[in-house]
């Protein structure tokens, strides 16, 4: 980075004696400086693939000297009838992973903290989060065993009750669903965390003082607990949507198979099959760059929201 | 957070239905928090009861709780495999130097980040969380990685993934709430900031270090996607792929990943393998965790309020 001019001012030290009085913090960032440089962008400079009819073999270097093909490889796959159907699925699975995943976190917290019995809530607490540690495969890996037509528990159970095995893994009308009930089990519990912290920071004081009003606990938490932890709520909601084009790759590519490519195959696989598998990467790298570039809305538009709605932002 | 009570709240109209009402919610609660503790444990109870059961059991759809016929015979079995200890030494070593690598370069990042004089501070500041409103994307960084010859390489599981910026930001706003006259103090006295770092901000953020070192060595022990991307030779491969290949392919091919010459009796035993291999894999996660467990909330609420 070059220096800042408008550093050099009447009164203020010259470059020369910034550089002297900081070098040693710029020698400690170099190393970080370095790493952004080359993983996060020089990645983004590698983006004039998307209009580039990048050829195979040259290497990172052929960013430079493959020929321009503009926007080529947007039209492709604009026109392509896959365009719809990945950004339907892509938000489709991101939207209901947020209207069913957000609600629970709360409600349980709130359970937590008016259980009387501290110990058991203890534990129940970390018996919850224990999952969100739990790695993608494992759950998925868990998730598809559970489920399977041959041997699994829920199938076993279904044909106990005399009903038919049911291939949940290779049907379209069952993944949207799986995807969003495994993603809330895993990570319910972990999500309280934070809403517990903020329901026990509340002064015991005014628990006392509804109560000497007459209020009942349903009204201590209507009327309390809600209002308190409201900050809270609506802080992590635009984080959220901040992030809600995130769709977890690892999930989608491991949950997956072509039969349900209906419901489940969202732009960051297409985007992986069309590259790394294909090695199309001059068109996967456009609409990688599509995706980014909506997500980079998602980002400033929730983080305008946060400034407006709370007065802070998250940077 | 400030205190706004301006509702007055309604006087119930006896205090039996109060308590009546009171004693409904109770056990509302109770019953959703059991149901979410059972629902949360159940599915590991059972993956470790079939673990232990006998084959025979486990097929005619026996055990749902408890083990039926004790044996540790597909643990025996499973631990016989080399692929198994190749994995897991592998994991092992990407999440040890891995996670030390995260942890030293979230520091050199935070600290300098933090320090108010560095008159650099913003313009790296919005040259690092640039980062988390834009990136290249898969194909870029994929490109950019094989270029410099990591594609089989042990150094792509640590290298593309040195630092996370939001990690890095929740360090950074823990260095910020060391009070300033400590590194005032300090510089008068003629400490250098490598120095203040070592001595002083990073010994009074223990707790912030401790949860995130859980947050990067999770990270790291369960990494598929890199491994997926830019391991080719198994000998090098780490623990979750090898997972993935037990857990979700067909039972012919999971003998096959096993390395070893199946038999009949092995090939009814894929689905108590998956399980072994689901136990073994998720050990050393549920034994780690709790250690931690007590700075949790510092962590996460530091991530939650503002950088």
């Amino acid at each position: 980075m070059s220096g800042p001019v408008n550093a050099i001012q009447p009164g203020r030290k010259s470059l020369r004696q910034l550089i002297t009085r900081d070098h040693q913090l710029m020698l400690m960032f170099l190393p970080v400086f370095l790493f952004y440089i080359i993983f996060c962008y020089l990645p983004m400079v590698g983006l004039a693939m998307a209009f580039e009819d990048f050829k195979m073999g040259s290497g990172f270097t052929g960013v430079f000297s493959s020929p321009w093909v503009g926007l080529r490889w947007f039209e492709q796959f604009f026109s392509s009838v896959f365009a719809w159907r990945l950004i339907r699925n892509t938000f489709l699975l991101s939207f209901y992973s947020l209207v069913f995943g957000f609600p629970i976190p709360i409600i349980f917290a709130i359970c937590i903290t008016q259980l009387r019995a501290r110990r058991f809530a203890k534990a129940a607490q970390v018996v919850t989060y224990l999952p969100y540690f739990i790695s993608t495969v494992v759950v998925v890996g868990m998730m598809t065993n559970f489920l399977s037509p041959s041997g699994g528990i829920i199938n076993q159970a279904i044909k106990a009750f005399g009903g038919k095995a049911i291939n949940f893994m290779g049907m379209p009308s069952w993944f949207r669903k799986l995807y969003v009930i495994s993603g809330s089990w895993q990570s319910f519990g972990f999500n309280a965390i934070i809403f517990v912290a903020a329901i026990m920071g509340i002064d015991p004081a005014l628990y006392e003082a509804m109560r000497v009003d007459g209020a009942s606990r349903w009204q201590q938490i209507i009327h309390l607990i809600l209002p308190m932890i409201s900050d809270t709520v609506i802080l992590l909601l635009i984080m959220t949507l901040g992030n809600l084009l995130n769709v977890g790759f690892e999930k989608v590519y491991l949950m997956y198979s072509p039969a349900v490519y209906e419901t489940g195959d969202v732009i960051a696989t297409y985007v992986y099959r069309q590259g790394i598998e294909n090695k199309n990467f001059g068109y996967a790298s456009a609409v990688g760059l599509f995706y980014s570039a909506v997500g980079f809305l998602f980002v400033i538009s929730s983080n305008a929201l946060s400034r407006k709605v709370t007065g802070s932002s998250l940077w | 957070m400030s205190l706004q009570i301006g509702r007055k709240i309604r006087k119930p109209d006896s205090f039996l239905t109060e308590s009546a009402g009171d004693r409904a919610l109770d056990v509302i609660i109770w019953i959703l928090v059991v149901f979410a503790v059972l629902v949360t444990a159940y599915p590991f109870l059972y993956v470790v009861a079939i673990s232990f059961s006998d084959g025979t059991a486990v097929a005619r759809g026996e055990v749902w709780l408890l083990p039926r016929g004790f044996t540790t015979e597909t643990y025996g079995m499973v631990t016989g495999y080399a692929q198994l200890w190749t994995s897991y030494l592998n994991t092992a070593f990407y999440t040890v130097a891995g996670t030390a690598a995260n942890i030293v370069f979230t520091c050199l990042a935070a600290y300098p980040l933090s320090r108010k004089r560095f008159f650099l501070r913003r313009k790296l500041n919005f040259f690092v969380v640039f980062t988390m409103y834009f990136s290249g994307g898969m194909i870029p960084t994929y490109m950019v990685v094989t270029g410099l010859g990591l594609y089989n390489s042990r150094l792509a599981m640590i290298l593309p993934v040195l630092l996370s910026t939001y990690n890095m930001m929740i360090c950074r706003s823990a260095m910020e709430s060391v009070p300033e006259d400590l590194f005032e103090n300090a510089s008068l006295e003629g400490a250098s900031d490598w120095y203040m770092m070592l001595h002083i901000a990073v010994p009074l953020i223990k707790p912030t270090l401790a949860v995130l070192t859980l947050y990067y060595a999770v990270a790291r022990y369960n990494d598929f996607f890199s491994g997926m991307l830019y391991l080719g030779k198994a000998e090098l491969q780490p623990l979750q792929m090898f997972l993935r290949r037990v857990l979700l392919s067909s039972s012919a091919e999971v003998l096959q990943a096993a390395g070893t010459a199946a038999a009949d009796a092995a090939a009814r035993n894929t689905l108590k393998i998956r399980y072994v291999c689901i136990v073994l894999a998720a050990v050393p996660i549920f034994c780690i965790t709790p250690f931690v467990q007590k700075y949790l909330v510092t962590g996460t609420m530091l991530g939650a309020v503002k950088g």
